[in-house]
């Protein structure tokens, strides 16, 4: 075991795992997130807590994880290379192993364009894939960058993102293999819409054998309405809905459009676990945390597995 | 080039509300080229603030004056003759030139009428564009020539990210990808075998991040 995490623990034990979401507030409320941690909890091998998504100030990353912990929760520690230095990037690595947190999924962020403080200076001292190099060498060489030894190394099952449908494809699965030989142990995927161009994607990445080397969690994320998924693929980038996809959600009466949503997502986890290759799901209900359950339920992915 | 846009009107109208007699100094270096500093600047920029100060009903006194360069002493020094006679100096050079005349004239208030840009190239006419960020390290021969510090919003060394589409950036639609630029050129190069390799972690050092930087040339000194 590299980090001794329960999700690393279920992969490495064969299962096909399940991970979520959690945004923390936008305040220092810590209810808030207790709330959502009582929606996610049972239903996955390890949560996300999001590092400050899309530029807007919400709490810390490491505070929602550590919230969650507390309420039985299994965090998985978002980390955006945006708004930190090497030196806070460290400082933060060894606090949050320190506090038991023990995956990472290593992000660049998005530019701080998106946010409430476009006016913002941003960092991006070492990009994602020199994040996920740093993580690996504290983990397994136990030295700091610089060279000098590390009093206890932090232990991280380290994780990616990648974004099959983003430009230009032909560099998605070279990105992927590079993030992988940087020291990646899974990989999170945007979330799919487009299965066509998804498994295009997966074969390329079959074909290199990078679906042996890391583990592939699919994401997905169930659309509420049809307006909701107009809205991301005009304003998201690198965010690709196909026509039909909207169509299906938007034949539907708008009172029954996130029923159906669910039921579209459920299909889609469904699809993906009998893809070869995908060792799990990421479902990212934004801010519709209470559905987990339903959706991971009726994926047939419940209850999940306790692996000593 | 060093590129530069003028400040608005008002702001150096605020800014010379304490004198009536001052020197607009332009200069002929990046300044002129890209249109924003040189001698034709200073003789429009003159008459704006003439005008301005006489509707206000308070004249100003401008004496025009465009030095060769505002980055090196012999030039600077050209205009020390001028300078006891007037209250300020208006300079249109680059920040470099601004304080560099601000270095020389330590008892004159030196004032900017230029917001400095960026290293640029004039892509068309009226039209400038960044290219390098001087960040000391350059690194153009691995990728295809154009720099990822510079033409990557979030200076990455492995791009593109997620936000990449149709080879424009995620921060506007008239923004290019400058990872999608160096895929391309690496293509046509046939030297796309330089990205698949995990590049190592910049030194900032020779960048700002070091401090205000110095390039000594003993051989010339």
């Amino acid at each position: 075991m590299k980090s001794g995490s329960n999700l690393e623990k279920v992969l490495a034990a064969g299962h096909f795992s399940v991970t979520a979401e959690c945004g923390p507030p936008r305040g220092a409320d810590p209810e808030v997130v207790r709330k959502k941690a009582a929606y996610v909890k049972g239903n996955v091998d390890a949560c996300n807590v999001t590092d400050n998504q899309t530029s807007v100030v919400r709490m810390s990353s490491l505070a929602g994880c550590l919230l969650i912990k507390e309420e039985g929760i299994e965090p998985l520690i978002q980390m955006v290379v945006r708004d930190r230095n090497r030196i806070a990037l460290q400082s933060d690595l060894l606090g949050a192993s320190a506090m038991g947190v023990r995956n990472i999924l290593c992000l660049s962020g998005d530019h701080q364009k998106f946010g409430d403080d476009p006016q913002a200076k941003n960092v991006f001292d070492i990009d994602s894939m020199q994040f996920i190099h740093l993580v690996k060498s504290m983990r397994d060489e136990g030295t700091f960058p610089s060279g000098k030894k590390l009093d206890g190394a932090p232990k991280f099952f380290i994780g990616c993102a990648v974004n099959p449908f983003a430009d230009p494809f032909e560099i998605r699965v070279p990105r992927l293999k590079l993030k992988v030989e940087a020291g990646a142990d899974f990989v999170q995927t945007q979330c799919i819409y487009n299965m066509k161009k998804f498994k295009e994607y997966l074969e390329l990445a079959k074909k290199q054998g990078l679906h042996e080397k890391v583990k592939i969690l699919a994401g997905v994320t169930p659309l509420k309405s049809a307006g909701m998924a107009k809205f991301m693929k005009k304003m998201v980038a690198g965010m690709d809905i196909p026509d039909e996809v909207i169509n299906r959600i938007a034949a539907e009466p708008k009172e029954k459009q996130a029923e159906k949503g669910i039921e579209m997502c459920i299909e889609l986890i469904q699809e993906l676990k009998e893809m070869e290759g995908i060792a799990g799901v990421h479902v990212m209900a934004i801010e519709w945390e209470e559905k987990l359950h339903e959706i991971i339920g009726g994926a047939g992915l419940l209850p999940r597995p306790v692996v000593e | 080039m060093i590129t530069g846009t003028p400040k608005p009107i008002e702001e150096i109208l605020e800014m010379l509300e304490p004198y009536d007699n001052i020197i607009l100094a332009g200069c002929h270096g990046c300044v002129t080229v890209c249109r924003v500093g040189g001698e034709k600047e200073v003789q429009v920029l003159a008459s704006t603030l003439r005008l301005a100060r006489e509707a206000a009903g308070r004249k100003i006194a401008i004496t025009e004056i465009s030095l060769e360069r505002q980055c090196d002493p012999e030039y600077v020094e050209k205009l020390r003759p001028y300078v006891s006679d007037h209250q300020a100096v208006l300079s249109i050079a680059c920040g470099a030139g601004i304080q560099f005349l601000a270095e020389k004239y330590a008892i004159t208030p030196v004032l900017p009428g230029i917001n400095t840009g960026f290293l640029g190239v004039t892509e068309r006419q009226g039209e400038w564009a960044e290219r390098c960020q001087g960040c000391g390290d350059c690194v153009l021969h691995l990728t295809g020539g154009i720099c990822p510090v510079t033409r990557c919003a979030k200076s990455l060394f492995h791009g593109p990210c997620g936000g990449s589409s149709q080879g424009i950036c995620e921060v506007g639609k008239d923004v290019k990808c400058g990872w999608q630029l160096i895929i391309d050129r690496l293509k046509a190069l046939n030297q796309l075998e330089n990205y698949g390799k995990l590049k190592p972690y910049k030194g900032w050092h020779t960048s700002r991040d070091g401090g205000p930087r110095r390039i000594l040339r003993e051989d010339m000194i």
